[in-house]
């Protein structure tokens, strides 16, 4: 398929849409259900993945001709990792608050299938920059699928987006007005994630096979 | 180290908390990828179940002994055995790679030795051995047992445990997309979407165990609990 991508820049359009990660290839669910409850999470796990993957098709693209092929899987993972321990020690130091909540979540970027599939999908294949495009590609497509499910989430489950309160206080229920709106709960436990996602994958078949 | 403050009992209680009450796949999320991909026939989701169990107990124990012995803070100062002074070295940054690369080589030696002494075995799991070293379960059920600072005892029974969650999870939504295959599904749901849905009813179906605490060491009150240091469960985010 490498003549079929001309432009580096297709590497990355294609990969937001088309063949986005989550939706079509299924790929990189774990942590797209974990933590999408509050939409800061959601964003800094989408921009932690994009960097990981990104740097790390870089380099995995980079030392593909030298990587004897029984070594390649851990070969990946050490470069994956090493991204990993950057950004991990980078959210602990300027996002504490954030990188408490995501606790294990940034160590298991390492073993996110998306990171490794496009690793072996795409960046022992071809040359770096385009195996650079490829994975920021696919790490935004990933993060724009976690923004709405994060504020899907946030907003139906806790009336707030960013910590800011959307939904009026005044129109919550309370002793003086019973029938008033309450927050819909289930939105905050895990079940949700699932219901949000086979909903999106169905929106989005639909909406790819209207197109001709 | 062996069992810290856990008796006998709370071992049992935490086995029950890992397997049903955080269910790694349908209340953690970890392993989902091998789960959808998988999980369509009840004879492939049977093997790899019993290969997760296996591999994520003796990973487990790896684990535990190499946070124990080298990444926990303070944890290499049996080296002044050889009469070197390494009590304030910290490394567990290293926390990640290590485990990780552990993981990876357990899974390598595995598939050698099943290659040479169950050869059929190895013919049937096929590119499934090699693909649980990326599995999330494996890597998170190791971190959460060292997060929340398990004795060994307590984090061999959980790290089995979670494997046997995570098999039971698998099993149980092959044999449900075996029957739905045959059913009147929505077209654009075929496959994936239905697949999701049907795995947040099950969730919600084990959410029924939430609040049930077993896996705490006899005595312990829940303000003491509620002091300490962050949960590893997602469930607790929603105070944030």
């Amino acid at each position: 398929m490498a003549d079929a991508n001309k432009t580096n820049m297709s590497y990355l359009t294609g990969q937001l849409w088309k063949e986005n990660q989550v939706l079509v290839a299924i790929l990189g669910i774990c942590s797209a259900l974990g933590i999408t409850n509050r939409l800061s999470v959601a964003i800094t796990m989408g921009i932690a993945v994009s960097f990981v993957t990104a740097c790390s098709a870089f380099f995995v693209s980079l030392l593909r001709k030298v990587t004897p092929d029984s070594v390649r899987m851990i070969t990946q993972l050490a470069i994956i990792s090493v991204f990993v321990i950057i950004i991990d020690q980078f959210l602990q130091a300027y996002f504490f608050s954030i990188s408490k909540v995501l606790s294990v979540f940034i160590g298991l970027i390492i073993t996110n299938c998306l990171v490794m599939g496009r690793m072996e999908g795409m960046a022992k294949n071809v040359t770096p920059i385009p195996a650079f495009m490829d994975g920021l590609g696919a790490g935004l497509g990933y993060a724009w699928v976690l923004f709405i499910i994060g504020a899907i989430r946030e907003f139906f489950g806790f009336g707030q987006l960013l910590g800011i309160q959307v939904v009026p206080k005044a129109f919550y229920a309370s002793a003086t007005n019973p029938n008033g709106y309450e927050n819909v709960a289930f939105m905050v436990s895990p079940p949700a994630a699932f219901f949000i996602i086979g909903c999106m994958i169905w929106i989005y078949k639909n909406f790819n096979n209207k197109q001709p | 180290m062996w069992m810290g403050n856990y008796e006998t009992l709370n071992l049992f209680g935490l086995l029950i908390q890992s397997v049903l009450i955080e269910n790694f796949i349908l209340a953690n999320f970890l392993g989902m990828c091998t789960y959808l991909a998988c999980s369509t026939k009840l004879k492939t989701a049977n093997g790899l179940g019993l290969a997760v169990v296996f591999v994520l107990g003796i990973s487990g124990i790896l684990n535990w002994c190499v946070h124990y012995f080298v990444t926990a803070p303070g944890a290499l100062s049996w080296l002044s055995v050889f009469g070197i002074d390494a009590a304030s070295v910290n490394l567990d940054f290293l926390e990640f790679l290590l485990f990780i690369s552990v993981i990876a080589g357990f899974v390598q030696v595995l598939e050698i030795v099943i290659e040479k002494l169950a050869p059929n075995l190895y013919l049937s799991l096929g590119i499934y051995l090699p693909l649980i070293a990326v599995n999330c379960a494996i890597l998170g059920a190791c971190l959460f047992a060292v997060t929340r600072d398990y004795p060994f005892w307590p984090n061999l029974i959980y790290v089995f445990g979670s494997g046997l969650g995570w098999w039971l999870a698998i099993a149980l939504i092959a044999a449900i997309r075996e029957k739905l295959v045959i059913s009147n599904v929505v077209p654009s749901l075929k496959g994936m979407g239905i697949t999701f849905i049907m795995t947040g009813l099950m969730a919600m179906a084990f959410q029924g165990f939430t609040g049930i605490m077993l896996a705490l060491p006899t005595g312990t009150s829940v303000e003491a609990v509620d002091a300490k240091t962050p949960p590893a469960s997602q469930r607790e985010i929603i105070t944030a």
